[in-house]
C-alpha cells in the first residue's frame, strides 16, 4: 500500500470517530497543546470583555460593568479634540517610514553583503550590525541621549569643538521624525538584513553563474536576477509589516520621547498616548477607547492585507 | 546549499571579474564598514563615559576615548550592591521563564504540526487570532491588576513573556520539516505520543529550541515594560533593565544604586555612574551574543524562508 493510501485511510477512519472519541483517542495531544491554551484564555481573552470600559465612565469603585454607560462619548471627546487624528497620522507615518526604509536599507545591504568574498569581514560585520537588536529599548534611550543632550552629547562636544552653535533636538519638536527613522533603522537593519540575506542564499546559485558566463557585469546581476528573485519575499514581507501598521515600537517612543512633553506634537502615537493616559493619569476609559480603535483598525488591515496576499501568492496567507 | 554554492562562486570569480564587479566589490567593503562604525559608536561612548570622572564630563562633554581614566563609578556601583540583587533576580526569571516557554511551545508547536490531529486547525487558530485582535492595554491593566492581583508581583513578569503567537508558528515550521515517518516509526514500536515528541523529535529540533530559547531569554533579559506597569515603588528589587530605566530617569533610583555611601546626590558622580550601570545591565546578553548568533541566524533563516 502506498504512503498516500495509507494517510488518507488513517484519516477517513477518523473522520468516522464521534467527538468524544477523537477527544479520547488524541487526548496526550490535547493536553500537549492545553498549558498554551490556558495561557491564551488568561492573558489574551480574558481581558476581551473588558473591552466594555471604553464606553462607560469608569471609576474603580464601580468597576468596568457597574460604571456608568456614556456611548460613544469617549470617542467623541478623542473625535472632536483632533487627538485621534493627531495619534493616527503619527503613528501611521512613522511606521510606513520605518517599513519602506527599513526594508529599503536591508535588502541594499543583503546584496552588498552578497557581493563581498571576504568571510571574515562579512562575518564579523554581521556581527556588529546585529548588535543594537540585542540591546533593551531603554539602553537605547540612553544611548540617544548620551549623543543628542544639549550639555555633555556627543555631537555637542564635537559642534563646539569645530566652533558651531550647540544643538537642542530635546526641545525642538521638528527634528524628532528624522531622528527616530535613523534611530529605528539602526536598530533593526541588521536583523532585517540577515533575513534578507538567507533568502538571497536561497536564490539558484547556477543561475548566478549562467549569468556570469553570460557575461553578465555585475550591476545586471543585481538588476536582472538578484532583484526579480527576492521581489516574491519583499513583498510578502512588505504586505505583513503595513498589517502591523497602526501597532508597535512603543519602547523606542517611550525610551526616548518619555514624558518630554514638548516633542509630543510629532512624537505621540497611539500607544504613548494610551500608556500615559493608563499610568500618569489613570483614565482607563479614553485609554480603552483608544486602544479599541487601534485594535479594529489592525484587524481591518491585517485582514485585507491578508486577502491581497492569497490573490497574489496563496502559498504565503496566514489564514 | 551553501557549501555548494561557495564551490560555484570560486570555480567562477577565477574565470573573470569585470569592472562593474570591481566597484560593486569596493563600494560594498567601503558602505558595509561604514554602517558597521555606525553601528557600533554609541557603544564605545557609553563604555567611554563610564570610565570618565565627572569634572571631565561635565567640562569636556562625553568622548568616544576616555579623556582621564576613572574606575569610580564602578567601584560605586558594586559597592553598593542593588546590581547583585537585581542581577539574581533577571537571571532568575530569564532561566524560569525561558524554560517554562520553550517546554510548553515545544509540545505546542509538535502537536499542532501533526496532521492526523483533528484539532489543530481549531487551536492553531484559537492561538493565532490573540495576534490578530487583542482587547488592549487598558482592560489587560485592569485584569491584571484587579481580577488576578498581580500589582507588584514578579508573575506578572514572568508569566505574560512566556509565549507568543509568532514563536509557536516558528516552532511548529521547525518541526513540520522533519518527516511524519519519524512519529509513525515511533508509534509502530508502541511509543505514545509523548514519548515519540521527547526522545525522537526534540533531539532533532535542537537548532529550534537554541533560537527560540534565544529569542525567549533575550525577551526577558531586556524586559522593562511589564516592570514599569505592574512593579511599583513598593517593590525593593527590579528586574535589571528596568532598574536601569529608573536610575536614568530617578535621583532616588540613581541614589539607592550606589546605596547610602553617599547622602547628597551631587556627591556622586551621576552621569558615570548611570552609564556604569547600563554597562553592567547590558554587558552579559552581549558577551554571549557571539557565542549563540550562529542558531540565531540559522533560525532566522527557517523563519523566514518558511514563515
Amino acid at each position: 500500500m502506498s504512503k498516500k493510501q495509507q494517510i488518507s485511510r488513517s484519516v477517513s477512519a477518523v473522520k468516522k470517530q464521534t467527538f468524544p472519541q477523537k477527544l479520547w483517542r488524541y487526548r496526550v495531544l490535547i493536553m500537549m497543546c492545553l498549558p498554551a491554551i490556558v495561557f491564551f484564555f488568561l492573558f489574551s481573552y480574558m481581558p476581551m470583555p473588558g473591552i466594555w470600559i471604553a464606553f462607560v465612565k469608569f471609576n474603580y469603585r464601580d468597576g468596568i460593568f457597574g460604571s456608568k454607560f456614556i456611548g460613544l462619548d469617549n470617542f467623541k471627546f478623542l473625535y472632536t479634540s483632533g487627538k485621534l487624528f493627531q495619534l493616527t497620522r503619527n503613528t501611521i507615518l512613522y511606521n510606513l517610514a520605518f517599513v519602506l526604509l527599513g526594508n529599503l536599507l536591508a535588502v541594499f545591504i543583503a546584496i552588498l553583503l552578497n557581493e563581498l568574498r571576504s568571510r571574515l569581514f562579512k562575518k564579523v560585520s554581521q556581527t556588529v550590525m546585529f548588535l543594537p537588536y540585542f540591546i533593551s529599548q531603554v539602553l537605547v534611550g540612553i544611548l540617544v541621549f548620551n549623543l543628542l543632550n544639549y550639555d555633555t552629547g556627543f555631537v555637542n562636544g564635537l559642534l563646539s569643538s569645530l566652533g558651531l552653535e550647540r544643538w537642542q533636538p530635546y526641545s525642538d519638536p521638528n527634528v524628532w521624525p528624522v531622528l527616530l527613522i535613523i534611530i529605528y533603522l539602526w536598530q533593526q537593519t541588521g536583523y532585517n538584513s540577515v533575513v534578507y540575506f538567507a533568502a538571497i542564499m536561497g536564490i539558484d546559485a547556477e543561475m548566478m553563474e549562467a549569468a556570469k558566463v553570460d557575461g553578465a557585469n555585475g550591476f545586471q546581476r543585481i538588476r536582472y536576477i538578484l532583484l526579480p528573485s527576492l521581489k516574491p519575499t519583499i513583498v510578502i514581507l512588505l504586505l505583513f509589516a503595513l498589517g502591523g501598521i497602526v501597532k508597535g515600537n512603543f519602547g523606542l517612543f517611550y525610551n526616548i520621547v518619555g514624558t518630554n512633553s514638548l516633542l509630543f506634537g510629532t512624537t505621540d502615537i497611539i500607544e504613548t498616548y494610551v500608556y500615559r493616559a493608563i499610568m500618569t493619569e489613570f483614565n482607563f476609559s479614553t485609554a480603552s477607547a483608544v486602544g479599541l480603535y487601534q485594535s479594529l483598525i489592525g484587524f481591518v488591515i491585517v485582514v485585507t492585507v491578508n486577502f491581497i496576499v492569497k490573490k497574489i501568492e496563496p502559498d504565503y496567507s496566514l489564514f | 546549499m551553501a557549501e555548494k554554492r561557495s564551490i560555484t562562486y570560486e570555480k567562477g570569480s577565477t574565470v573573470r571579474i569585470g569592472t562593474s564587479d570591481k566597484v560593486i566589490r569596493g563600494f560594498g567593503y567601503v558602505f558595509v564598514t561604514l554602517y558597521a562604525i555606525c553601528c557600533i559608536i554609541p557603544f564605545l561612548i557609553i563604555i567611554s563615559t563610564s570610565f570618565t570622572s565627572e569634572s571631565t564630563i561635565r567640562l569636556e562633554g562625553v568622548q568616544i576615548i576616555p579623556k582621564d581614566f576613572s574606575v569610580q563609578a564602578y567601584t560605586m556601583v558594586l559597592k553598593g550592591g542593588a546590581i547583585f540583587k537585581s542581577y539574581i533576580l533577571t537571571i532568575t526569571l530569564t532561566a524560569v521563564g525561558t524554560f517554562l516557554g520553550l517546554s510548553i511551545i515545544a509540545m505546542t508547536g509538535y502537536a499542532l504540526q501533526r496532521k492526523d490531529f483533528p484539532f489543530r486547525n481549531v487551536i492553531s487558530f484559537y492561538i493565532y487570532f490573540t495576534s490578530l485582535f487583542s482587547a488592549g492595554l487598558a482592560p489587560y491593566y485592569l485584569m491584571m491588576t484587579q481580577t488576578y492581583g498581580l500589582q507588584d508581583s514578579y508573575l506578572a513578569v514572568l508569566l505574560p513573556l512566556m509565549m507568543s503567537p509568532w514563536l509557536i508558528i516558528l516552532m511548529k515550521n521547525f518541526i513540520k520539516a522533519i518527516p511524519h515517518e519519524i512519529t509513525e516509526s515511533g508509534k509502530i514500536d508502541g511509543a505514545g505520543d509523548l514519548r515519540v515528541f521527547i526522545s525522537l523529535i526534540l533531539p532533532m529540533v535542537k537548532p529550534a529550541l537554541a533560537t527560540i530559547g534565544l529569542f525567549l531569554a533575550l525577551g526577558y533579559w531586556n524586559e522593562w515594560y511589564q516592570s514599569s506597569l505592574f512593579l511599583s515603588s513598593k517593590v525593593d528589587v527590579k528586574p535589571l533593565q528596568y532598574t536601569l530605566y529608573e536610575i536614568v530617569n530617578k535621583n532616588d533610583a540613581l541614589r539607592n544604586s550606589v546605596a547610602g555611601q553617599y547622602v547628597n546626590l551631587t556627591d556622586i558622580p551621576t552621569e558615570s555612574v548611570k552609564m556604569a550601570n547600563a554597562v553592567l545591565a547590558t554587558g552579559p546578553i552581549i558577551m554571549l551574543y557571539p557565542f549563540v548568533q550562529k542558531y540565531f541566524v540559522s533560525g532566522l533563516t527557517v523563519g523566514a524562508v518558511k514563515g
